[in-house]
């Protein structure tokens, strides 16, 4: 590691961010989807939570994909131990929360 | 028309307290005092140049203690005044609904805007210092962070004086805290002054998380980290998957009190239990949070006036690991009672006193690092020895409480209210003012008097045993909290007088430590060498205060504790280094996290009234301002070769 790379980092511009625009606009287009396949369409309910599941799996790896530079960086290990945290709390706070609210539905 | 206008005064001000009346004199008087003495001393521009719009870490950091010690002010008489009302039975010195609120704002000061911005701020002055790097990863970001928090604060603070203030406990449980039950802006102020600050949290975890990721210097590999350091990238990775699902939960609650949304509501398909269950998801990492760092501050602490390298280096990292991972599966252990099944509760059970061993590990290194060690015992000494067996009495009754069965009886009592102050203070508080002591000299080039010091903590630290040892005892004996007064006869009389003595003699305590501050601001002693204390880590290799770009150069890292292995003559003169200087890239400093946090306060401030015609604005001046930041490109300077050797001379570094 050179001495230069140690100092604050620079800002670097590289023409118009194309990905983060098709992020944005599939993003927003995914989310207004899930709201209306949930309050517009009258499916029934686990049909509906497969769909909106699916479509939040989705979404997540625009933003990954698209924002979170997933596939850049030097150093893979950090990403692979970051997205394990990850998995490991969404899978705490969904099943967990599942499993504490059972009884009370 | 004059009617309308009163009816909307009596509505917008809070009225009918002397003391309200008293604290509004005072803001004005104070806020009056400021600008006179700014204008008068021709100091609006330093101000603005010096400290509104700076991102370097140092200054940040700084305004970030200064903060919190003022919002440390407020949640202590917020405390004394409950206190006060508890000392005898049936007293009248608040009412309930007064009492409802100043246990609320004390807890939510307490938490969130004082440890948190007392942590941030001690990180970002030692985290940069100790890597050897010349500022965090994104300044501009970090300077932000602080500006949202500030705003947030100010936003909550506001409520006592305006509007009136939240009353629904620290924690805001639905469905009291809903609207149907709690109508008025009080939550409104909660919801949307901790919003605003969480935003900031959540990126300052990001910049911290990225700036040790990738800004060491060359030859520190993780395991060659200082502890503390250590301590705060773990708390950042803790900061970035808890926080999100605090801002979801708020967003949640807005969403029901302002839009009349069921999220939270009995009715409707809602479920109130889902708060508790989001808001602790949260909730306990978040103790996680203001606790690590602080391990890490008396890691260092200790290991400098033991004179001795850290006993269990990595045995101590991976303990860390552990209570991060773990952290997030104990939340349930905070709603026992709210109607689990017994798989649920058994299952939170046990991982709760899973989280004690990692725990306790670390109690023991701590205490193996001082066995046989040539101790100093120094202000920021005893605080870290203190700690020690304080916050263990806080640990084990944690254990007792983690018995869900057992729970059953202690479950907000006073017992509990024990339990969470003897951790808090005894860690927390006790760290922090630990670590305010130690980096001082870091901060302001001197040091606080020690005398004044010992003091203080003397004075604090018997106090906050004089105030919470009894209290187990009151919580066994039936008393709970949150109650604004209790009859005579139930024998809990004399405990309560002798907490209430406890309370302020903690507040003697604090009010020597503000005494000191100032005293030695005039006549503390100067620290001309960069190394009061005899440190071990990078930070002590500059000078006191540290220069805007924290290293002429760069230090080249080869062991653990550098400092410490240089003066044992193993490695080179850190300070020294043959090659010529270069210029130095440091980045610009920007108005727009101010005017951005300014337009977040009024945003936040037109939805806590459900004024739409002033929030929206407020928001498209939040975008506004991302705009503005998107077109600069002129972001950055370098410093001249000469600047630095100048500078370097003046210090006594260039010879």
């Amino acid at each position: 590691m050179s001495e230069n790379q140690n100092q604050v980092m620079k800002q670097e511009h590289a023409g118009f961010p194309w990905k983060q625009v098709i992020g944005l606009v599939l993003s927003l287009a995914l989310t207004f989807l899930a709201l209306w396949i949930a309050v517009g369409l009258s499916l029934p309910v686990h049909v509906t939570l497969t769909i909106i599941v699916g479509l939040a799996i989705f979404q997540a790896f625009i933003q990954l994909f698209m924002f979170m530079h997933v596939t850049e960086g030097t150093e893979p290990v950090h990403q692979v131990i970051g997205i394990l945290f990850g998995i490991y709390v969404a899978f705490a706070v969904v099943a967990g929360t599942i499993w504490i609210l059972a009884y009370t539905i | 028309m004059i009617e309308s206008i009163k009816s909307f005064l009596g509505y917008f001000f809070v009225t009918g307290d002397p003391m309200i009346y008293g604290a509004d004199a005072s803001i004005a008087l104070a806020s009056i005092g400021i600008v006179v003495v700014l204008t008068y001393f021709k100091k609006w521009k330093w101000l603005w140049e010096e400290w509104l719009t700076t991102v370097d870490h140092k200054r940040i950091g700084i305004m970030y203690i200064i903060a919190a010690l003022l919002m440390l002010f407020r949640g202590g008489v917020d405390a004394l005044m409950m206190r006060t009302q508890l000392t005898l039975p049936n007293l009248h010195f608040l009412n309930s609904e007064h009492y409802n609120q100043v246990f609320t704002t004390h807890g939510t000061i307490m938490i969130i805007f004082v440890a948190m911005p007392f942590i941030f701020g001690l990180m970002n002055i030692a985290v940069p210092l100790q890597i050897g790097a010349r500022d965090v990863a994104f300044p501009f970001l970090n300077a932000l962070s602080f500006w949202l928090f500030f705003a947030g604060a100010m936003l909550f603070n506001l409520s006592f004086v305006i509007g009136g203030s939240p009353d629904a406990g620290w924690s805001g449980y639905a469905p009291f805290a809903g609207a149907e039950l709690n109508p008025g802006v009080g939550q409104n102020y909660y919801v949307l002054g901790v919003q605003i600050s969480g935003i900031g949290s959540l990126a300052t975890g990001i910049n911290f998380l990225v700036t040790i990721i990738k800004m060491r210097a060359p030859g520190m590999t993780l395991f060659k980290m200082p502890m503390f350091t250590w301590s705060i990238l773990i708390t950042s990775v803790i900061v970035v998957f808890a926080f999100p699902a605090f801002t979801v939960a708020l967003a949640l609650m807005t969403i029901d009190r302002l839009f009349g949304a069921h999220f939270f509501t009995i009715a409707a398909g809602g479920s109130p239990m889902l708060w508790a269950n989001l808001f602790w998801f949260w909730g306990h990492p978040e103790v996680y949070i203001v606790l690590l760092p602080v391990f890490g501050i008396f890691s260092e602490v200790i290991a400098t006036f033991a004179h001795k390298t850290l006993f269990g280096y990595a045995v101590m990292v991976w303990s860390m690991v552990a209570i991060s991972v773990l952290s997030f599966i104990t939340w349930l252990h905070h709603f026992f009672t709210m109607g689990n099944t017994a798989p649920v509760n058994a299952f939170f059970s046990v991982s709760t006193m899973l989280i004690a061993i990692p725990t306790g590990v670390k109690i023991f290194n701590w205490l193996f690092t001082l066995n046989k060690g040539r101790i100093e015992f120094t202000t920021p000494m005893l605080w870290a020895l203190a700690f020690i067996p304080n916050f263990t009495i806080g640990g084990i009754t944690g254990v007792m409480l983690a018995m869900a069965p057992a729970d059953y009886q202690y479950h907000n009592s006073y017992f509990l209210v024990a339990h969470f102050h003897s951790t808090l203070i005894a860690g927390t508080v006790f760290g922090i003012f630990c670590g305010l002591h130690y980096w001082w000299p870091k901060m302001f080039g001197y040091l606080l008097d020690e005398r004044k010091g010992k003091w203080s903590f003397w004075i604090f630290m018997i106090s906050f045993n004089i105030c919470f040892m009894p209290m187990y005892f009151l919580g066994l004996m039936g008393m709970t909290r949150r109650m604004y007064t209790y009859p005579a006869g139930l024998g809990w009389t004399p405990i309560n007088i002798v907490i209430t003595i406890g309370a302020f003699g903690m507040g003697l305590g604090f009010i020597i430590m503000a005494w000191n501050i100032i005293w030695s601001a005039i006549h503390g002693k100067r620290d001309t060498t960069g190394d009061p204390w005899g440190g071990r880590t990078l930070e002590w290799t500059t000078s006191s205060p540290a220069p805007e770009y924290n290293f002429a150069h760069i230090p080249e890292i080869s062991t653990r504790d550098p400092l410490a292995a240089m003066k044992e003559g193993k490695t080179g003169d850190l300070r020294k280094s043959s090659k010529p200087y270069e210029p130095i890239h440091m980045p610009n400093n920007s108005g727009i996290p101010v005017i951005m946090s300014g337009f977040m306060f009024i945003a936040g401030f037109g939805f806590v009234f459900e004024w739409y015609w002033m929030g929206i604005p407020g928001l498209i001046g939040v975008v506004a301002c991302m705009i503005a930041r998107s077109f600069v490109y002129n972001d950055h300077h370098y410093i001249p070769v000469d600047e630095i050797e100048k500078t370097e001379a003046a210090t006594g570094r260039l010879s």
